[in-house]
């Protein structure tokens, strides 16, 4: 999948991932996709959780290799 | 309008110092407008040096310890600091954030941070030594936010 920027959030712990995503994207502009990959677990639900209320839309994921790859289009 | 979470921190030790801090910089990444208020020992958290902020196994029976350990052993000289060690080890093999990087984090998504006046007054703080960011007010000053809050809570 293309993206436009990507996040490395792996070996990071709650709440790292999700706050590191929401500063990724501050300077991303409206349809543009940030790719997240991270290797904590709890990020899988944290990141949907993300989406649904910053208005940002969790395009695709797939887990790789014990890594958590997000697709997240900003919105 | 943007939701709001307002948190009073009471506890200035290592393990009651990560939830008002991971909340808050959540939910200022969520687009919450942030305020926590910081009351008794919750102060020690607003210092410049946060080297002071340390975990004690003593009366903390539900902390995790690689080997049982005795009341009589927990509170041998050394026992506090070799603790704090341990766990700020253990806290950076798992990739947890230090207090001071998630303090940053919350200070750069503009949580406000309010320090009780009362509180420095009796202990006769310093206010020199804490981090520059910091309104000081009473409760009244944290209520006229706390009141409006769609989540509140009591760390």
């Amino acid at each position: 999948m293309n993206f436009d920027k990507e996040l490395n959030a792996r070996g990071l712990s709650c709440p790292l991932p999700i706050v590191k995503t929401k500063k990724a994207l501050v300077d991303m502009a409206s349809g543009q996709i940030l790719k997240v990959i991270s290797t904590d677990t709890g990020s899988v639900k944290d990141m949907a959780a993300f989406a649904e209320q910053t208005g940002n839309a969790l395009v695709a994921q797939e887990e790789v290799g014990g890594e958590f790859v997000f697709y997240m289009k900003k919105g | 309008m943007a939701k709001k979470m307002a948190i009073i921190a009471t506890k200035g030790t290592l393990d009651m110092a990560y939830p008002p801090f991971i909340l808050a910089s959540t939910a200022a990444a969520l687009g919450y407008d942030v305020q926590v208020f910081f009351t008794f020992y919750g102060l020690q958290l607003l210092r410049k040096d946060l080297s002071d902020v340390k975990i004690s196994p003593l009366a903390n029976p539900a902390m995790p310890m690689p080997v049982p350990m005795p009341v009589m052993v927990q509170m041998l000289p050394g026992m506090e600091s070799m603790a704090t060690m341990m766990m700020k080890q253990k806290l950076a093999k798992h990739g947890v954030a230090s207090l001071e990087e998630l303090r940053d984090l919350c200070l750069e998504a503009d949580v406000k941070f309010i320090a009780c006046q009362m509180t420095v007054d009796l202990f006769e703080f310093d206010k020199s030594e804490f981090i520059d960011n910091v309104e000081y007010g009473g409760a009244a000053t944290f209520m006229s936010f706390a009141g409006d809050t769609d989540i509140c809570l009591f760390v």
